[in-house]
């Protein structure tokens, strides 16, 4: 995490504040909203709003984030919710994508029904989570 | 020479069938994992290095006598454009073969090695995003989602262990530190180094008959190490129970291949047991079937070889390393 820096902190951040708005953000209004000081864990200094353009710019190229160029200052919004990329990265840990992740080490790996069966029988087991 | 060239073809043969298949299945690795896993890379690399190794010598016995003299006189024969008398297509065919196979091997472990790193860098940088620390841990983190997930992700300086809020649900607190445990020790053993080698070996050589069976075996023995090691830190039945609990949910929660990728998430709690007919089908290539054998020995704890049997099992692992070489450099 060290090498990542303050702009992996305020990636971060930002992502937080765009998935928790319902309409597009301008640069500006992020910044605002990162500076304020009721937002946890939010850097005390002065952000300077190319900071805040540059790290918006990353979240861009990685796929977090949209830009509104259509108007003037560009409307940033999330491209998708947290849980949906959530969803897509388990999606990939839990090797439903051919050759993504592969060499993972998962604590469990794919478990067949008839496993899964002798499994219950084996240790008694009456899961709390299964409808 | 061409005896050198038998003995070596002889080597890889015995290697690429009869004693994998030996290995793969024996009883004795879940005593010993770490044994066995040496004994696994050993046969990969020696088979290796004989298949190679047996295709340069033969194909290089019209150029003279001994190894270093004949690539020498390779190298001043191809500059010179002509081919000594008694050189047949066999021979041309034989080199061809060993360049191009040791090229095909070494670039695929490469691309193998740089692919995973790219793959790792993104998820650190999704993690990140999308995950929080445990406790304020650094290096744990939890993922919020429903399927009871665990898993490591290596990287230089920065590991971490990711669980989801899913298995924190299920597990008790004994078994999530059976959980954290086991995955530490994948992170410290450096698991992911000898899956790789055995995964890009594989995807070198799909049509061998061995890969497939030598990739799943290695992945079942790392696993075993990382609950060996997890069984230090609480006991047999909490491990094997946090096995089944987790093995037994997930069979009922993955969504079948070609589902919406946020349809574990549209729900609010987990798809109970009506998915689990429709669990993904056992690929032949797919490396399942690793969860019962390690329940089976957390429930019947099996006795780790003997000193008589590790120390036959390292001298045979160092003896298939050493032997090829010294054939090669006697050739």
């Amino acid at each position: 995490m060290k090498s990542m820096g303050s702009l992996g902190v305020l990636e971060r951040l930002m992502m937080d504040v765009l998935w928790d708005s319902s309409t597009p953000l301008t640069a500006n209004e992020l910044k605002d909203s990162l500076t304020r000081p009721n937002v946890s864990g939010t850097p005390t200094k002065q952000l300077a709003t190319t900071t805040v353009l540059t790290v918006l710019s990353r979240l861009e190229t990685k796929g977090f984030v949209a830009r509104d160029r259509s108007v003037r200052p560009h409307g940033y919004t999330a491209v998708m919710t947290r849980a949906a990329h959530t969803a897509g990265l388990m999606h990939e840990v839990l090797g439903q994508v051919p050759d993504r992740q592969a060499a993972l080490a998962r604590f469990i790996g794919d478990v067949t029904p008839q496993e899964a069966e002798t499994l219950r029988q084996l240790l008694g087991v009456t899961p709390r989570h299964t409808a | 020479m061409i005896t050198a060239a038998a003995l070596l073809g002889a080597i890889a043969v015995l290697l690429a069938w009869p004693v994998p298949l030996v290995l793969a299945r024996s009883a004795w690795p879940a005593r010993s994992p770490a044994v066995a896993l040496v004994l696994w890379q050993a046969i990969a690399l020696s088979g290796g290095m004989s298949m190679i190794g047996s295709l340069l010598v033969y194909g290089l016995v019209p150029f003279g006598d001994a190894l270093p003299q004949s690539i020498a006189a390779l190298g001043g024969d191809l500059r010179a454009g002509i081919l000594p008398a008694g050189t047949s297509f066999t021979h041309v065919l034989a080199l061809g073969a060993a360049i191009l196979l040791g090229t095909h091997l070494l670039l695929n472990l490469l691309a193998t090695f740089v692919r995973a790193e790219r793959q790792r860098r993104r998820h650190h940088a999704l993690i990140a995003l999308l995950s929080d620390p445990l406790n304020g841990q650094p290096g744990m983190r939890v993922i919020d989602h429903p399927a009871p997930v665990a898993y490591c992700l290596p990287g230089a300086g920065h590991s971490a262990t990711v669980l989801s809020n899913g298995l924190l649900r299920l597990l008790d607190a004994d078994q999530v530190r059976a959980v954290i445990a086991h995955e530490q020790a994948h992170l410290v053993q450096q698991h992911h180094l000898v899956l790789l080698a055995f995964k890009s070996w594989h995807s070198a050589l799909p049509w061998f008959p061995i890969a497939n069976r030598a990739e799943n075996a290695v992945a079942l023995l790392v696993e075993m190490l990382a609950d060996d090691h997890a069984r230090r830190i609480v006991d047999d039945h909490t491990l094997a129970r946090a096995i089944a609990l987790v093995g037994f949910t997930l069979a009922g929660a993955i969504p079948p291949p070609g589902s919406e990728a946020d349809a574990a998430v549209a729900s609010p709690s987990l798809p109970g047991r009506a998915r689990s007919g429709r669990a993904q089908p056992a690929e032949p290539e797919h490396p399942a079937h690793q969860v019962m054998p390690r329940v089976a020995r957390l429930m019947n704890p099996t006795v780790p070889l003997g000193y008589a049997a590790t120390t036959g099992a390292l001298t045979v692992s160092a003896v298939l390393l050493a032997g090829p070489a010294l054939i090669l450099f006697a050739a």
